[in-house]
């Protein structure tokens, strides 16, 4: 069970993560983009999903249960290859429904001060 | 550039696409997000979890969707918000390429910001739920 204490709590990294070419020409590969100027839309979870697992760890959250309810991104600026951005997730709530706990977790990517994109995932913790 | 015209308008139906979908893409996808979980590549592990088989990553199928929000707005550059709700898995069984087809419909133009509503579907059967995309035409 998540610790219903940390609902509404920020947990903020303190390291960046540096966003290479290389991270991005994979993306795009996959996807079929030709631009790999910038990253695509959902290029986000591939920094987010490690580092809010990393933040939440001590949370009680049980990872090896979750399944993805839903996903949201909100993007300032494209990311683009040489951001350094620096992860922070908040648990924004968290309810029972059916037995099984619905967790919605923000996290959003900083480079310096400036806000680069915001995502929310629900996550599902399958009783 | 948005490939809009300026004054579309809302009901407007997009050209729908057809993705395909295979184990290799799922290798390609955990390799290139990190998602790792062997629920998306090892018939045997997803089977024992209760799944029909290997599934892919829902992130795979917004992904895809994404690229088709991305070519109709001229980039993804444009793209402001996206979100979906994963409503089914996708289903991949071995040698098997799955299509995905995704289509869209306007559902508000104003202020320079096209809203989207996204329907992404497999044989039929929606995999995505509430799936929707704001891009800017400025």
């Amino acid at each position: 069970m998540l610790n219903p204490d940390l609902v509404g709590r920020t947990f903020a990294g303190d390291t960046s993560t540096l966003v290479t070419q290389e991270a991005l020409d994979r993306f795009c590969a996959v996807v079929g983009e030709e631009n790999t100027q910038i990253a695509p839309p959902t290029f986000s979870i591939s920094i987010t999903l490690d580092q809010s697992q990393t933040l939440l760890q001590d949370s009680g959250l049980d990872w090896s249960r979750v399944v993805h309810g839903d996903q949201r991104f909100e993007i300032k600026r494209p990311i683009i290859a040489g951001d350094h951005l620096v992860c922070s997730s908040t648990i924004e709530s968290a309810r029972a429904v059916a037995g099984n706990e619905i967790v919605t977790v923000r996290s959003d990517l900083h480079s310096g001060d400036e806000l680069v994109v915001s995502t929310w995932s629900t996550l599902v913790v399958r009783a | 550039m948005s490939t809009f015209h300026a004054n579309i308008v809302a009901g407007e139906e997009l050209p729908a696409r057809t993705f395909q979908i295979d184990r290799a893409l799922l290798v390609q996808y955990a390799n290139a997000s990190g998602d790792q979980n062997p629920i998306h590549q090892n018939e045997e592990f997803a089977i024992s979890v209760g799944l029909p088989n290997v599934i892919a990553h829902g992130m795979l199928t917004m992904a895809l969707v994404g690229k088709y929000v991305s070519d109709l707005a001229g980039g993804s550059a444009a793209v402001k918000e996206f979100s979906a709700r994963f409503t089914k898995p996708v289903v991949v069984p071995a040698n098997a390429v799955v299509e995905l087809n995704v289509s869209a419909k306007v559902s508000q133009n104003e202020n320079g910001l096209v809203k989207l509503d996204l329907y992404a579907s497999v044989d039929d059967v929606k995999v995505l739920g509430m799936a929707k995309a704001v891009i800017s035409t400025s």
